[in-house]
This record gives C-alpha cells, structure tokens and sequence, in this order.
C-alpha cells in the first residue's frame, strides 16, 4: 500500500543505516546525547522531525506502528505522522497500546506497561538537560563530560529555597544508569517513574538539534531530587470524567464559559480500554451538547 | 461537550483542501505557471535555491507556487525534497576567476582589468512605482545595448590585491578530503571556516542581513570595502571514480562578494587587509554581501580580536540561521501542549494556594 515514489520509510538506506549506527552509540552509552547528521524532513523542525527519523530508521514491514501526541493518537500531529509513515512504508498501525511493535510519542508515555517486545520513540525538542541553565552547546558538553551537575543541583535547591518544593512539572531531569543526566523530553514527570527500569528499549531523537540518546531495557532511572525533599509526582483530586480513573494523566477540558470543567484521560487508548472493561466516570455517555450544566456544576 | 479534540483527521483533510484552494485562488483568472515564476520571479527562486540548497529553477518555481509566494515555506519544500536525492559525489572547487560574467563591480578601484559591469541591478534605480507595469502587462522592454563580448580575464580584485602582499593569503584547507558537510555532519562547536561558510550560505538573508547590518553599527567592527561583486555563470565539473579525470556537468549561475576589512596586523603578521566571503546561487546580492561580514566577523578569534558582538559569537549565528530550523521551532508552538500545560496549571494553582494560605491566616 506504500507509496513507491519514495524509498521505504522515506530515507535512502545509508541515510538509515546512518541513524542506526547512532542509535547503537546511544543504547551503548545510555543517557548520552549522541550527535547525528540529522535530515530535513517533509515535516517542520518541532513537529517531531527526531522522532520520525529514528522511527524510520528501526522500522521494517512487518512492524505496528502507534502514534501518539499528548497522549492521544486522534491529535491532529499524531495522524500526520501516522499517515506519512502508512504512505511510506505500508506498514499496519494501531491505537492500542500492547498491538504496537514501535510507538511513537510526544509529551506521554502510555499508561499501560510497555513489554520487553516494544519500542517507545520520543520526539524531543531540546535534548540537552542544561540548555536553559547553560546556553552553549561547548559548555554543556564539558560539564557532561565532567559528570558536572552541580548547576542543576542549585537550581532545584533554589526552587525550595523559593517556592518550598521542585518547581519543575514537565521536562524534569533524569539520571541515566547512575551517570548521565538526561532530559526526559517534555513529558510531565508524572511520567518519570515509568522510564525507570522500563522493559521497552527507549529511544530519542531530536530532529533541529541534531542528537539521539536511549535509556535501554532495564536500565535505572532517577528522578533528581533531594533526601529531604524526594521527587514526587502531581496527583489530581478528581476521577477521569469518562473511566473513572485515579491513577492516570488526567487533562482539564473546559466545558463552558462559567468555570465548569472536567477531566478526562490524556491516554485515549488506556481510557477507551477501560471504558470497554465496563468502567463509568461521572460523564460517561453524556452526549455532545447534553446535560453539560448539570454535569459542569458537579464537576468543576 | 467533550469533542473538540476529536475529529482530528477529517480537520486535516479539509485544511489541505482549503489551501489548495487558496493556492489556486480565483478560477476565473489563469493559473500561474512554472516557466512564469521562473522567468518573472527569478530573484525569487534565487532565494529559495541558495537557502534550499539544491540548484533546481524548475524546481524551486514549483516549490513557491506550492508555498504561494512564502519563501521560507518553498525553501523548507526544496530542503525535504533534497533530503531524498541520492549522494553521487562532490563536485570539483568552481572556479569564479573564470567567469562569465554578468555583472562585476568593484567599491575599491574606480577601474581596473576587465572593468566595471554593471549589469541587471536595482543600484540606481528610482523607486517610484512604475503604473506602466501594472496597466500592460505584456510591455516589451527595449533591448540594452549590448557590450561587446570579451574574453579578456578578468582577475578577482583580491588577487589583484595579492600581487602587493597587502591581503592575507587565502589559506588553502591542508586536504580536500577535510572540507565538512554540515549535511552529512552534525555541526560541532568549533566549526572550521569552512562548515560556518556553508551554514552561512544556506543562513536566512534576513539573519544575515541585520548581523552584518549590526557589525555597521558598531557591534564588532569589520572596517568592510565592496572589494568585489560579480555574478555569472560558472561551470561544475565532476570527476567520475570510474573516469579518473573531470568532466564538465553544466553551468550555474552564482554571485560572489569579496570583503576587503582591516586587520591591524599582530606580533607575526605585518599590518594588511583581510577577506570576508560570500557565495550564493543566482543573484542574490544582498545575501551574499552580508555573509561575506558575518563571515568576516566570526573570524575574530583568527585574527586576535575582541569578541563580544553577536556577530561575532559562533554558536548564536551558526545555531539560529537556518531559516527551516527557526520557523520550525518557533512556528511548533501552534501545536498541542496540553499536557505540559495542565502541568504548569496544577503548580499554578499550588503556588497561588500557598501564598493565599498565610495571607488569610494573617488577616483572621
């Protein structure tokens, strides 16, 4: 069903082999942001240009490709980037988080546990952890290399020091295998805890900057943090509107003008799932422009 | 109710849909072709070629009627279809000594071999809206007296320079093989002069232009003189492994500027002239001029200088001039950042709580 203007996945075959040869260098030293001879992509730099690269890289015919962007595979990037890898390489593709061999994603990690069988691919628009608190790449590089980190530390000394806690909710650091410290790409650290140790192979490919790194199967993990003051992920007060769901990512979803609200799953396949297992949230069923008043009063 | 998110692909669908017609504009009225934008606008697809980076007419006429005019956008196209064309190899070095020449002019010498050549330029122009244009589109211009065709040489002003030893020696790479490919190679930080010549030479003119305007003003000064400008085509020879010997391929055309800037000279080196360089596809004049003083500027560590200009700080203009990369970066903000931003909104909410708290407790 592929396209057969293009080769498959889109790239020549040394353009792959290229990225491959970086992905190993990465899976080899994990946490580390290796640089690659990064192409220009038929989609813009930060719509996931990393991402599609490494996935077109590691992808053959026989693979199940999901795509997901805030959690959701219906956002419209996420179709884009579906479509154009359906065009290119024909491959089958799913919503459903344990069907996919690979998964692409930006700003989530899925809520349902990944295998030792997948792949998770992020799209990631400023690998470098230290970027905002050191501009230049020379710099940086030298204070990697240095294992360096002490600027960090003082950053999130002063957010207590300021605030009484971490005032850091997404894109929040992480230590690779006891040596790295590596940016998570912009998910929130909600999601943090689920790269520890994770059973999937995770890859990351940042497109404008040039860079790929990996966290392999297993490896260690750590959210950076204080003994006094541990790392700690956000909780909501709420249930998810439609599964009832405690324990997910929960997004906010304005529903009038009044200040009524709700909150949904940001993970539509793990929220559908449940829904189809028989789980019912406050609004479940309610229909487009139905019962919105009654429900935003109980909700927000 | 909750369905604004949803949707997502019958959305896409109809916006492509919308721009196309959008492209299209009113049906009544003929629909633009390829050899217009090309022959018309040729300045146009000049731009998109050298900030493309793939020497193409057709192409690049293809690519800005697609864009509808938005260069940035028909760069990005030409830029994505490069991306798919197989490497056969590297070209040898041009020669621009050789040129036929266009255009050719000099601000340092009034005359000099081969002379002054105007050519097809805005220079001395009136800006003054020409209705005539506007009322018959189909004006035929009077043919310009033609010069008579030379072969004398005409030698670049900078070697004209050299025979006095007043300008530094261009200073050959030790190997061939040592030119980068910042498109093959991730750039890294230092960049030799020739990976910042070739992301000057694919660097948005608008960057360009108001860094080179900024060294002007006095934000690391060059002390620049037009040595020379020449446009016209050259040809592109490529030596076949098989072969062994270059063969001619075809002829581009391209515009070349030679900064001529001051250099006060060191402990090792007397004082003398030294060069800033720029080269671009067709005739973009003003692109290749401001390249040649960012060129220029970022030398300053070359040459001993003090460095601390914008245009003289290698990582800022290597890393923001490429126009793909900055629309790209910029113009992802339109995308969805729900998740972050429900984040930001909890610690929101959790700080303005932990400022209201005391406050309340203090006015009890």
């Amino acid at each position: 069903m592929s396209d057969g203007t293009y080769n498959f996945a889109y790239l020549d075959e040394q353009t792959k082999r290229m990225i491959r040869r970086s992905i190993l260098k990465a899976v080899a030293i994990p946490g580390y942001q290796v640089p690659f001879a990064s192409r220009e992509m038929p989609m813009p730099y930060g719509w996931g240009t990393g991402g599609v690269q490494v996935t077109a890289g590691i992808i053959g015919p026989d693979d199940v490709l999901k795509v997901i962007d805030q959690g959701a595979d219906d956002t419209t990037n996420a179709i884009s980037i579906r479509k154009f890898f359906v065009r290119t390489t024909g491959v089958k593709t799913t919503e459903q988080t344990d069907e996919a061999s690979i998964v692409q994603t930006r700003h989530r990690i899925p809520e349902t546990a990944l295998s030792d069988k997948q792949i998770l691919v992020y799209q990631v628009p400023i690998p470098e952890p230290l970027r905002f608190l050191e501009p230049r790449e020379t710099e940086t590089r030298k204070m990697h290399a240095l294992s360096e980190y002490g600027l960090m530390h003082v950053k999130l000394y002063e957010d207590i020091a300021t605030h009484g806690h971490i005032a850091t909710t997404y894109d929040y650091p992480v230590k690779v295998n006891g040596r790295y410290v590596t940016d998570p790409s912009p998910t929130p650290k909600f999601d943090n805890p689920k790269m520890d140790r994770m059973p999937a192979l995770q890859l990351f490919g940042a497109g404008r900057e040039k860079r790929i790194y990996a966290i392999p199967p297993y490896t260690e993990v750590k959210s950076l943090d204080f003994d006094d003051h541990p790392f700690e992920i956000q909780t909501w007060d709420a249930a998810c509107a439609l599964c009832n769901a405690r324990d997910s990512f929960l997004d906010e979803v304005i529903i009038d003008d009044r200040g009524g609200r709700m909150f949904v799953c940001s993970d539509t396949d793990f929220c559908t799932a449940r829904q189809a297992e028989g789980h019912v949230g406050p609004m479940a069923g309610t229909l487009p422009g139905s019962a919105s008043e009654e429900v935003a009063d109980g909700v927000g | 109710m909750y369905v604004a998110v949803k949707g997502g692909e019958r959305a896409i669908e109809n916006a492509h849909r919308l721009l196309d017609e959008e492209r299209r504009g009113d049906p009544e009225i003929p629909e633009v072709t390829l050899d217009q934008i090309a022959g018309q606008l040729g300045l146009a697809v000049d731009r998109v070629m050298t900030e493309g980076s793939l020497h193409d007419r057709e192409l690049a006429a293809l690519a800005i009627k697609q864009a509808r005019g938005d260069l940035i956008e028909a760069i990005f196209l030409l830029r994505a279809y490069r991306t798919t064309l197989p490497r056969f190899g590297y070209a040898e070095p041009i020669e621009t000594a050789d040129m036929s020449i266009q255009r050719r002019i000099s601000a340092t010498y009034k005359d000099l071999p081969g002379g002054q050549v105007l050519g097809p330029t805005f220079d001395y122009t009136h800006r003054l809206l020409d209705f005539q244009l506007a009322a018959d589109g189909g004006t035929h211009p009077e043919p310009a007296a033609e010069a008579e065709p030379s072969d004398a040489p005409v030698p670049r002003v900078v070697d004209i320079l050299n025979h006095e030893g007043l300008i530094e020696e261009e200073r050959p790479e030790p190997a061939e093989a040592s030119v980068g490919d910042l498109t093959r190679d991730p750039l890294t930080f230092p960049a030799g002069r020739d990976l910042r010549l070739q992301n000057l030479a694919r660097g948005d003119e608008g960057f360009l232009l108001a860094l080179g305007y900024s060294t002007q003003r006095g934000y690391g000064r060059t002390h620049p003189f037009a040595g020379e400008i020449r446009l016209g085509d050259v040809t592109v020879e490529f030596e076949p492994e098989e072969l062994g010997f270059p063969v001619e391929i075809g002829e581009i055309a391209v515009t070349e500027c030679q900064m001529i800037n001051q250099f006060q000279g060191s402990a090792e080196v007397p004082p003398q002239f030294s060069r800033g360089y720029g080269l671009t596809f067709g005739h973009c004049e003003r692109k290749a001029m401001a390249m040649a003083l960012v060129d220029r500027s970022l030398r300053c560590r070359e040459f001993g200088e003090e460095a601390g200009s914008p245009a003289q700080d290698e990582e800022f203009v290597l890393s923001h001039s490429d126009n793909v990369q900055s629309t790209g970066f910029v113009e992802h903000l339109k995308l969805p950042h729900y998740v972050d931003f429900q984040s930001e909104l909890e610690l929101v909410r959790k700080m303005r709580a932990a400022i209201d708290t005391p406050m309340k407790s203090a006015a009890e």
